[in-house]
């Protein structure tokens, strides 16, 4: 893609970025800055093309050192995310968590 | 094997960028946060499945080999890793990331002779470097495998400024080069930078940090995907760069304070002149049964939660007590500050885990103006944002920052460790009020016992 096309991009994705998360209350800061966090370990994708086109084995090394903490980036970010939100819960569904946990508890 | 034609590739890419779009519009809202981060997922399985599809690559075993071996090595961490150590673990895998993508462009370097592309790599570098290093740097101040105090020698400005023009330079002979020695030095210039940066911060502006150094490691994202000509990695790094940004922002907002102020050292370590002057004042210490009764009968309790909770692991304490006092017909909300902890939102997310439901998180805006309403305000492990200091001694480094008016509460309950000032080092005058009393101890310990005797009320 030529230069004009990519910066007209950049340019669109910042105003985006700026239009989506501006109004994230800070409720849920940490699960946005973790799922922001694990966005950007789509790096992954930039790791494998340059693995893939690796001929010479310590370049072919460092792109696996990068596949790899990209990877980890990537699963980490998505895995610890869905957990903390999982923990978030309206109270409507507290009191009902609560409910069939007693009843398991008979 | 046929490769899909560019179109399509492109195509599959614009739905990844569009998921990730998706997925941050979700995480603005409790309910469909969750939605959201598995939309982000789906995207970006669907980008790495495109990559695999539409580029001839070799090496494809040891590139699924090493998919393994990053997946197997974070998802069980991530899985496992206890609320409270959420901090450290964003990142380091902030750091990662940024790492990633900086050996991404160090790579590319021998690939192009375009100067544009180069001083893209030379960005990726560097930035990827400050970010891998400054995690780094973080996760061990907050994992406690270093000291969380500010670290400042003489002439630390002088070494950063040194290292800094040592790399806008070493950059610069890199887009005129290409040499790929000089880049190594780039990096390793950057990796110093990084490490001086974080260095000087002190406790209480980590979130700030980790929230910045995000920022940063969007844009090397962003940057590597310049120089790989790949929309899909310029949109998302581009997009977690803003989100990050205003995040950063936001804190910085919240502590009334700017980010540069904080990188370059307002909290500049030490307790503030006069704190040991007025600390040999007599406060009133209390019982639990004491604090039970205050509570007990009580028509309207505030929460306020700090770092000490977080220590303590006393966040399910704290939730039982708030449902021990509910069950009394007393209303009880839970009140945020928006820099306790280490992390934006930190309290929320232990609350949250402690099954305390979000209704019951009040962020500060929302609920300074209840304290006067409020017959008691209890301090669980938390000290400067709650310091008047901030609004009344203009010499005071927390001076400005927005503080919870637990003042204005008809008692006021403060659960400590000790006497010793919060991480601002800065004496709390708040501690030697009439309205005020004292439970030390651990503050899961304290609430345990707290709650034992409300519940025997």
């Amino acid at each position: 893609m030529d230069g004009m096309s990519l910066l007209t991009v950049t340019v669109l994705a910042v105003f985006v970025g700026f239009e989506v998360v501006s109004k994230v209350s800070s409720t849920l800061h940490t699960p946005l800055m973790s799922g922001a966090n694990a966005i950007h370990g789509i790096i992954l994708v930039g790791a494998i093309i340059v693995a893939g086109q690796a001929a010479d084995p310590w370049v072919l090394a460092v792109a696996l050192l990068a596949v790899v903490l990209a990877t980890a980036n990537l699963v980490g970010g998505f895995v610890v995310t869905d957990r903390m939100l999982h923990m978030f819960r309206a109270r409507k569904d507290v009191v009902r968590q609560e409910a069939t946990g007693k009843e398991e508890a008979k | 094997m046929t490769l899909l034609d560019p179109v399509w590739t492109s195509l599959l890419y614009l739905a990844a960028a569009v998921f990730f779009i998706l997925a941050l519009r979700g995480l603005s809202s409790p309910r469909t946060a969750r939605r959201g981060n598995l939309i982000g997922a789906f995207g970006a399985l669907l980008a790495v499945v495109t990559v695999f599809l539409s580029a001839r690559l070799d090496n494809i075993p040891w590139i699924i080999g090493a998919i393994a071996v990053g997946t197997a090595v974070a998802a069980p961490v991530a899985r496992r890793v206890q609320m409270t150590q959420m901090p450290q673990l964003v990142a380091l895998f902030n750091g990662v990331g940024g790492g990633a993508a900086a050996l991404v462009a160090l790579l590319e370097l021998s690939h192009t002779a375009d100067p544009w592309v180069r001083l893209a790599i030379v960005f990726t570098l560097l930035v990827g470097a400050v970010s891998f290093a400054g995690s780094g740097v973080t996760f061990a101040k907050l994992q406690e495998l270093m000291t969380t105090r500010p670290i400042v020698f003489p002439g630390l400005p002088v070494v950063m400024a040194a290292v800094l023009l040592a790399a806008v330079g070493t950059a610069v002979a890199v887009v005129l080069t290409g040499s790929l020695a000089l880049a190594v030095l780039l990096m390793v210039l950057g990796l110093a930078a990084g490490a001086l940066l974080v260095l000087p911060v002190g406790g209480a502006d980590v979130p700030i940090v980790i929230s910045l150094l995000n920022a940063f490691t969007g844009l090397a994202v962003a940057a590597s995907g310049v120089v790989l000509g790949n929309v899909l990695l310029v949109v998302a790094g581009t997009l977690v760069g803003a989100s990050g940004t205003i995040l950063t922002r936001a804190m910085a907002a919240a502590m009334g304070r700017s980010v540069a102020g904080i990188l370059f050292g307002a909290f500049k370590g030490g307790s503030t002149a006069g704190s040991t002057a007025v600390s040999e004042r007599p406060v009133r210490s209390s019982s639990a049964e004491d604090v039970a009764v205050l509570l007990g009968y009580a028509q309207r309790v505030i929460i306020v939660p700090g770092y000490g909770l977080a220590v303590a692991q006393g966040q399910h304490t704290a939730a039982e007590l708030a449902l021990a006092l509910e069950a009394r017909g007393i209303e009880v909300d839970f009140a945020i500050h928006p820099v306790a902890g280490r992390m934006p939102g930190h309290m929320n997310v232990l609350l949250a885990e402690a099954n305390v439901p979000y209704e019951s998180l009040k962020e500060m805006g929302e609920i300074n103006s209840e304290f006067r309403m409020a017959d008691v305000a209890l301090v669980v492990g938390a000290n400067d944002v709650v310091n008047p200091a901030a609004k009344t001694s203009s010499g005071s480094p927390i001076y400005g920052m927005p503080i919870l008016e637990v003042a204005d509460a008809r008692q006021v309950i403060f659960l400590k460790r000790s006497m010793r000032p919060g991480f601002a080092g800065i004496e709390n005058e708040l501690l030697y009020e009439p309205q005020t009393s004292l439970l030390f101890g651990d503050a899961k310990d304290s609430l345990a016992k707290v709650l034992g005797a409300v519940k025997a009320l």
